[in-house]
Parts: structure tokens; sequence; C-alpha cells
């Protein structure tokens, strides 16, 4: 007979999750690719807070990151490109019990997905969201993407791009209902995993820029803020990041910043080099799509019955005889 | 049926004032047809919905059919402008909007002129048209309302003129917005309906309204009877059957709306488009009472892409649409094809290619419907063909969907999707539903496409099941949905996606023949042209000719028994709302005509050289029309 404590520890060891119960398989991205760092980050997020694996979903486009669902051992849609934040919607429409993520690459969400991107924020459902920014497309080989730098010498401008980039976080920023904004490096594990957590428990439209190297197609992109710590800006404060000691010491750039402030973080968005890392905006108190139509209610079949007889009703021609039965 | 009823032609003072009425005789009349026709936003419609209403209460047969200008607010007293509803009332069922009408109330005279114009009035046709106009301030418009009273006159229409504003004004400030229930009360008369039925039917249409606007209309309403009463010179009476079970009246989109709740589908992603958004509007007012929620997408991409995402994660959703709509949710549908995910997709056409005649019917989206995405992406494709169809096909498509895992496409079109006609009552069934949603535990090694080698079906793995984790991608696949580009493993999926529309063929059964099922020639179709084509034939058969009907339902996959049919049959051709070549054009030619698809469709399987009553008008077919083609068709040769 096993006394209830020690089968009490036996159930918590159950149903406590390691990391493996989160890998789904070796993932083939190129060596030094920034998504690695992310898929640690998401897979050590997923053990921490002991998600059930059967009860979350990863939700992607088309791109390299969008590969991430293959690589988790969770449920996962691979989806169409550009229509990840749509396919979420319905999953956590539909289900508001599921833990629902979405993966998608600067082309994916700027470019072809940038009309879902806008009405996502607007809906503000209760996704965290990761936009794995890597200035450039690389599954269909070095094009320039929305957010590539200008004068970026890619297959699609060989002399050069000649557009300014498009500024994820301030058009996030910009759209009325934004609830949560976080931009991260992936080669700060330290702060991505903080930031990606603290996305993943604000209650909305969580959304992190993560700034990812592309070993292959823009190997120096990022070079001068890896060599210099002091071009990273981090924001601070008591409700945003808190940076370890240790952290500290390497990035004294550092500010503090309420996430509270809109104006504020709508100036540090703008800004490019240094580049700001840690909680810009978070609104607890705007409201998720799926709370305002109270989704996920469950049904009756007897409800379904009164509901459409009611309808009826409403068209209903009824034989003379039931007709003077009904007025009586 | 035979022709529709000519009024009495004996009786006709051309132009001018009805005599008075004494005793006036009703005449008894198998059916009629009447429009009301006006600008755009004078109530003809909800005018003639009502008189439908009260006449379907009285036990008649009725079929409404709308006439809808394209644009919001079209300029007034315009010919292009015209707006108003046809009404078909007959002693018996009645299930298509007929040839041409026999008695018309124009609010203005251009806006008649337009259905004039357009062939839609029977030779000798009553028109009784508002005289306000002949009193306008605006020299301009006397002018051309004189032009125009001529004019019909000379065409040999009778022209009554009836002072609509003049007997409003009393009743009603604006007399504008009156004018359409006094109309009501007058035709109320005509057709000797009862104005106790009439004034329920107005309390009913203005439910929502607080009384003092129910009680106008009212007055408006008896003081239109009055006047019919007391000034015009005709009057019909159109038998009755007292109803033996319970009927409900809606036009095609409250009934796919309807079908939608009744099948348990959950969600329904849309996005506005005409002439489906109404099945959406009512939805959005019905569906919340039963937990069900309609989301109004940024666009229709996002809108087929929810409704997937919300299918998957195992509530069955349903998106609706037309035409470009469905263009823009191709390569959506593709995803839910090869994830193999349930998905219910309605396509409400209208006239097309682009922005088309976006209120008006076509049934050109058939091969779009079939093979329009990329790569082969076999889907279930079903045709609605009339009111009841609406309702009951939602329920079926939800069925087959998550049967077999499926993208389902309903197509109905324009002229369905404001057509109103009764049907009996369903009776609520709990097999209609949805079965709960599964989360059970799935046993180790469980595959998520473990596809049936006979069937091609597998069970599909929805999350919150433990064990069954697994990502779907729109990359092929193989049987633990692992991303594969091997050969071999590309066509066992390819084969198994399409094995679900042979396994889904087996089960069903063959169309049914209306007429003998043997004869000279037999007539094909699909969708909304049920019911025209059936009494085309029925007329035909009444002159002598061996000519059969069928129509087809399921359209991907075909029922099996088509070919044996066919082939007692001397000659088969289609009837069908779209483009096709005609042969008179001086290059088409047998190796180049082009058909529509139907036509296509039944060639290419069952290699019976097809032809086609093909027409592209906007408008439903007329049995005349039909009757006219089938005649045709079985001269030629002789």
């Amino acid at each position: 007979m096993v006394n209830p404590l020690t089968q009490c520890i036996i159930k918590l060891h159950e149903e406590q999750h390691d990391l493996e119960d989160y890998q789904g398989g070796v993932p083939r991205w190129c060596n030094g690719c920034g998504d690695n760092a992310i898929l640690a980050a998401v897979q050590k997020l997923c053990r921490d807070e002991n998600l059930a694996p059967e009860k979350t979903v990863f939700v992607s486009g088309i791109g390299c990151s969008s590969r991430f669902p293959h690589y988790m051992k969770t449920y996962g849609f691979h989806g169409i490109h550009g229509r990840a934040f749509p396919i979420a919607e319905g999953v956590k429409f539909a289900r508001p019990d599921l833990h629902v993520f979405v993966n998608t690459g600067d082309g994916d969400c700027c470019s072809i997905g940038a009309a879902h991107w806008i009405h996502a924020i607007r809906y503000n459902m209760n996704v965290t969201v990761i936009l794995h920014d890597n200035h450039v497309y690389g599954l269909t080989k070095k094009q320039a993407s929305p957010t590539s730098p200008a004068g970026f010498k890619s297959n699609t401008t060989p002399r050069g791009s000649l557009l300014l980039p498009l500024n994820p976080l301030t058009v996030t920023l910009g759209v009325q209902n934004v609830s949560f904004v976080a931009q991260a490096v992936d080669w700060i594990p330290e702060l991505l995993y903080d930031i990606v957590s603290k996305a993943f428990h604000h209650r909305g439209f969580s959304f992190i820029r993560i700034m990812q190297r592309c070993p292959e197609f823009l190997p120096k992109m990022f070079e001068p803020w890896l060599h210099d710590p002091g071009k990273t800006l981090l924001l601070t404060h008591p409700d945003g990041l808190q940076p370890s000691a240790d952290l500290g010491r390497i990035y004294k750039n550092q500010l503090e910043h309420d996430p509270l402030d809109m104006n504020r973080a709508r100036e540090i968005a703008s800004v490019e080099d240094p580049i700001p890392v840690g909680i810009l905006y978070q609104n607890p108190d705007v409201p998720c799509y799926e709370d305002l139509r109270g989704a996920g209610k469950p049904r009756t079949a007897d409800g379904i019955r009164k509901g459409l007889d009611a309808e009826f009703d409403k068209f209903t021609i009824w034989p003379d005889d039931e007709s003077q039965q009904r007025a009586a | 049926m035979s022709d529709t009823a000519q009024l009495d032609r004996k009786k006709q003072a051309k132009g001018g004032k009805a005599p008075p009425a004494g005793a006036k005789p009703a005449v008894t009349l198998p059916e009629h047809i009447v429009e009301v026709i006006s600008d755009s936003g004078e109530g003809a419609q909800r005018c003639g919905q009502a008189l439908a209403g009260i006449a379907a209460r009285s036990g008649n047969g009725i079929w409404t059919v709308e006439i809808i200008p394209a644009e919001i607010q079209p300029p007034a007293r315009s010919v292009a402008g015209a707006s108003g509803i046809r009404i078909r009332i007959g002693a018996k069922e009645v299930t298509n909007g007929g040839d041409e009408t026999d008695l018309v109330v124009a609010f203005n005279e251009q806006v008649i002129l337009g259905r004039v114009r357009a062939g839609e009035l029977k030779p000798g046709a009553t028109i009784l048209l508002e005289n306000a106009w002949r009193d306008s301030r605006d020299a301009s418009i006397v002018k051309s309302f004189n032009e125009a009273v001529a004019a019909l006159a000379k065409g040999g229409f009778r022209v009554i003129e009836i002072p609509l504003e003049r007997e409003c004004r009393s009743l009603m400030s604006d007399a504008r917005r009156g004018k359409n229930m006094f109309v009501l009360g007058m035709l109320c008369s005509i057709y000797s309906l009862d104005l106790q039925l009439a004034r329920d039917q107005v309390a009913l249409t203005f439910g929502k309204k607080d009384r003092a606007i129910i009680d106008t209309n009212i007055k408006l309403l008896e003081a239109g009877f009055a006047w019919g009463e007391a000034n015009l010179d005709f009057k019909y009476v159109i038998p009755a059957e007292k109803r033996k079970v319970a009927q409900v009246v809606t036009n095609g989109n409250v009934a796919i709306a309807l079908g939608v709740v009744a099948s348990g589908m959950d969600i329904c992603a849309m996005y506005p488009i005409t002439p489906a958004t109404s099945a959406s509007h009512y939805l959005s007012d019905c569906f919340e009472k039963v937990g069900g929620l309609v989301h109004q997408a940024e666009d229709e991409i996002a809108a087929c892409a929810f409704a997937i995402g919300a299918s998957y994660a195992g509530r069955c959703a349903v998106t609706i649409t037309s035409g470009p709509g469905y263009s823009l949710k191709q390569e959506g549908l593709g995803l839910a094809v090869m994830a193999e995910i349930p998905l219910v997709v309605v396509n409400v056409q209208r006239g097309g290619p682009s922005t088309g005649l976006p209120t008006k019917v076509e049934q050109s989206d058939l091969l779009a419907a079939m093979y329009g995405g990329h790569g082969d992406a076999p889907k279930v494709v079903m045709a609605v063909s009339g009111i009841e169809d609406c309702f009951y096909s939602m329920i079926t498509a939800r069925k087959i969907a998550e049967t077999f895992n499926m993208v389902v496409v309903v197509l109905s079109d324009a002229s369905l999707s404001t057509a109103q006609a009764p049907f009996p009552r369903p009776a609520f069934s709990e097999d209609w539903l949805a079965p709960p949603l599964d989360q059970s535990p799935l046993p180790e090694g469980a595959k998520p496409y473990d596809w049936d080698a006979v069937t091609g079906i597998a069970r599909r793995f929805v999350p919150g099941q433990p064990g069954g984790m697994h990502t779907v991608t729109g990359l092929a696949h193989d049987r633990w949905s692992k991303v594969a580009y091997d050969p071999a493993t590309n066509e066992e999926g390819m084969r198994a996606r399409s094995l679900k529309l042979a396994a889904l063929q087996k089960s069903l059964k063959a169309p049914s023949v209306f007429g003998d099922p043997e004869g000279d020639l037999l007539v094909v179709g699909w969708g909304s042209s049920k019911g025209a084509i059936e009494e085309a034939v029925e007329r035909v058969r009444a002159e002598g000719l061996k000519v059969s009907s069928m129509h087809l339902r399921f359209i991907q996959p075909l029922p099996p028994g088509i070919g044996e049919i066919m082939k007692r049959f001397r000659k088969v051709m289609t009837v069908e709302n779209a483009w096709g070549d005609q042969l008179q054009d001086q290059l088409i030619d047998s190796d180049n005509r082009r058909y529509p698809g139907l036509t296509m469709i039944l060639r290419s399987r069952y290699l019976v050289d097809i032809d086609c009553l093909s027409e592209a008008r906007g408008q439903p077919i007329k049995p005349s029309n039909v009757a006219k083609a089938i005649r045709a068709k079985l001269q030629e040769g002789k």
C-alpha cells in the first residue's frame, strides 16, 4: 500500500514534463540560425510552465521559421504563407482552453500576411506571437524582405534594395487595441527567455519581435551589435524586465521604461541603433476578442433544438386547426 | 402547368382611369404573376414579401424573385434603378418565378419602362401606375410621364393610374414611405386575400418596431384594401388548399443559415459579399442564442483560414461567400484538403467573372468549385435546388465534411438567396448535430493519417487528445504527418484523398428521374433551375413529347447510375445558367465550342454528345425558354 503522500509525489512526477516532452525531432535549420535559440527558449518555457503538450498548439505560416511547429512535440499547424494569424484565431476562438502560439517570419507577417497582422493586433486574442525577423527570405533563397536594410543586395535587389525597412514595432504600436509589444534578440538567451515568458503570461495578443540571425544570407547583419554590448538598450522596469546582475554588467546601456507608457514606447520603438530589448508596451486591460464574443461556451442539443424552434416559429404557417389550438 | 392566365381583355380600357367598380365577380385563376416595382428604398420588396406571406398563409403556393439594382441608392426615377419583387402565386405548389408578369404595380413610369424593355411583362399585362407625377411642378417629369403612359398604352398594356401618394398623404406625413403598405392592401383586395391575415402579416413585418408604427401601417393597408374594392374593376381569386402540415416560409439564404444552426456547426467565418451576406446577417442574429458564433473576418482569405483553424480545433466551421470571395479562398481550401480538415464552404453564386453581376444569378462557378485550386485537390461539390434543399444540404454537408475529413462546397445562387417559398417545417433531430468534441486519449503509436486502404479515410486527431500530438501541414506528408517528399509517400497521400470521393460516391443513391424512365430527351440540370426545368418538362409532356428530367444534387462525386439513365434516352441536353458558345456564331464549331461546367463534366465522363441550353442573362431561367429549347432539340434532325 502506497501512502497518499507518495502517491501524490508520483502523480506530480508523472504530470511534470521535462524538455524532451516538447522536443519533436532535430531541427533542420542551418548551423548558427537564430531559430534554434528561439526554439530552445520556447521549449524551456513549455517545460517551466508545465504546459500539457496536448493542450498546446503552435501555428505557423510558411518560411524557415514556420517549420517551428514540426520541432515541437505538441499539436502544431504548419499553414500557408501569411495566414498563420487567422488560422490561430480560428483555433483560439473554437477552443479558448488551448495555449496558442504563432510563429511567423518577416515575409510571412510583414509582407504577404500584413493585413492579417494588423487585424490580429486589433482582435487582441490571447495568443503568443513570435516574429522571427531575420530581415531576409531564406526558404526561397535570399530575396529582400520588408524588413531588409536599405541597400541590401539580394537576388531580387541585385543593385541593393532601395526602400527603407518597415519597422514591425512601430507598426504594431500604431494599431488601436495593441496590448503587448516586446523586442528580443536571439543572441541573449536569458533575456529571450524572460521576454517569451512575459509574453506568455500576458493575457492578449503578445507580440515579440525577435532579431534573428541568418548565417546563410545575411551573415553580417547583426555583427556590430554582437561585438558591442553598448549598442543594445535594455529596457528595465519592475513590471518589465529585471536582468540579472551578471547580464547587467555586460549590458550597461539600460533604460527604465514603464510598459504602460505608450508615447515613450513609440519613441523607443523607432530607435534602430541601439537595438532596444525588453517590454516596450503592455496594457493588461485590453479586452480579448474571444472573451468579448463569449467563445467556447458549451452547447447542448436541447439548446439548439429550442433555439431552432424559436427561429422556425418566426416563419411558420400553422395549419388552421393547429393555429387555433395555439391561439387557445 | 399551362401558361399563366391572361387578364380578361374585354374589360380593358386603354389608359385613363378605371371605371368605378360595382359588384365585381372575382375571376378564378390557377396562378398569377404580380410585380411591385419602385425606386430603391421605397419598400417594394417588403410589400411583395408581405403579399407572399399572406398568400402562403392562405394556402397558396408562392415563389418570390427579388429585382435588385446593384447600387444602394441608384438615381431616382431611372430605368436602371428598378427595384422590386415578383410574386408568383399559384393554386398549387410553385417552384420557380415563372415566365412573364401579368400585373405590375409601379411607383413611377421609368422603373416600369425598365421591366418592359427587359421583356418581363406579358403582352397586354395590367400596369397600376402611381400618377402623382402627372401633377409634378417639374415640367420634364410631367412630359416623361405622359410619354411613358402613351407608349405603354400603345404597346398594348392596360395602364391604370392610381393616386398612391394622394391617398397615403392623409394617413402619413411622409407619403413616400407609406405607399408600399397601401399597395399591399390594394393587392390583397385584387387577389381576394383575407384582410385579417394581412393585418397579422403587417404586424409581423414591423414586429420589431413600436406599436404606433404597426398601427399606421395597418391603416395604410386597410386604406389600400378599401381603395381597391371601390375603384378597381377587376378582382381575382386563386384557389388555395388548406395546409395540412406546418410550413415555414423563408428565402434561400435564411434557410442556409437555419441549416447551419441545425447542422450543429459552431462557427461561421465570413466577409461581406453580395449576394451571400444576408445568410450571415441572419446567422449573426440567431446563432449566438444557441452558442454559435459568426466571425466577420478582415477578408475572404482570413475568413477561410479562420474557419479552417476552428475546424482543426474540433469545431466544424462554415465559411459563406460568393464567386470573387470563393476565388480568394482557393489556396486555403487546398490546405484544408491536404491537411484533411473538415470544412463547409457555401458559394452563393453571382454573375462573373470579376465583379460581374453582383446581384444577379449565374451558375458559372461549378468548375472553380471542383477544380479551382492548384494541384489535385479532391473536394465534395453539392448544389442546392430549392429553399428546403438549402436547409437540409447544410446538415448533409457538415456530416460529409466530418465523416470524410473533406472540404464540402455547397453551391447556391443569387436567385435562391432571395427567393421565398414555403416548405414543411423541419422536425428537429439530434442526428443532425455533430458528435461531441473527442478528447479521448490515443493509444501509443497511433498515426494521425492512418489512411484506410479501401476508403482512404483516416481518424483525425484533435488538439486536446493526449497522445495525438502532431503537426498538420500543407506539405506532402506521411501517415505520421511528417513532411515527406518521396514519390511513394506522395502518391500514397494523393490516393487516399482521392479515394474518399469514391467512398462517398458508393454511398450515394442514383438520382431520380422526373417523368418516364425512358424517352426521346433527358434534360439534366443542377441548382436553382430545378423548378423551371420540371415545369417545362410537364408542359411539353402535356403536349405529348417524351421528355424527362434529372436534377443533380451531388456533382463531385457524381452519384452512380447516371450513365444508365442517359442510355434510356435518345438525346440528352443540359440546362445551365452560364455562358456556352452558340453554334450560330460564325467561328464556333464542334471543335471549339465552349460548354458550361456541368455539360463539360457529363460529356467527358459519359462520352455522350450532350447539348446545352445555356443562358447568362443574369435572370432565372424561365420555364418557357426551357420548353422552347426542348421542342427545338426534338425537332433537330427531323
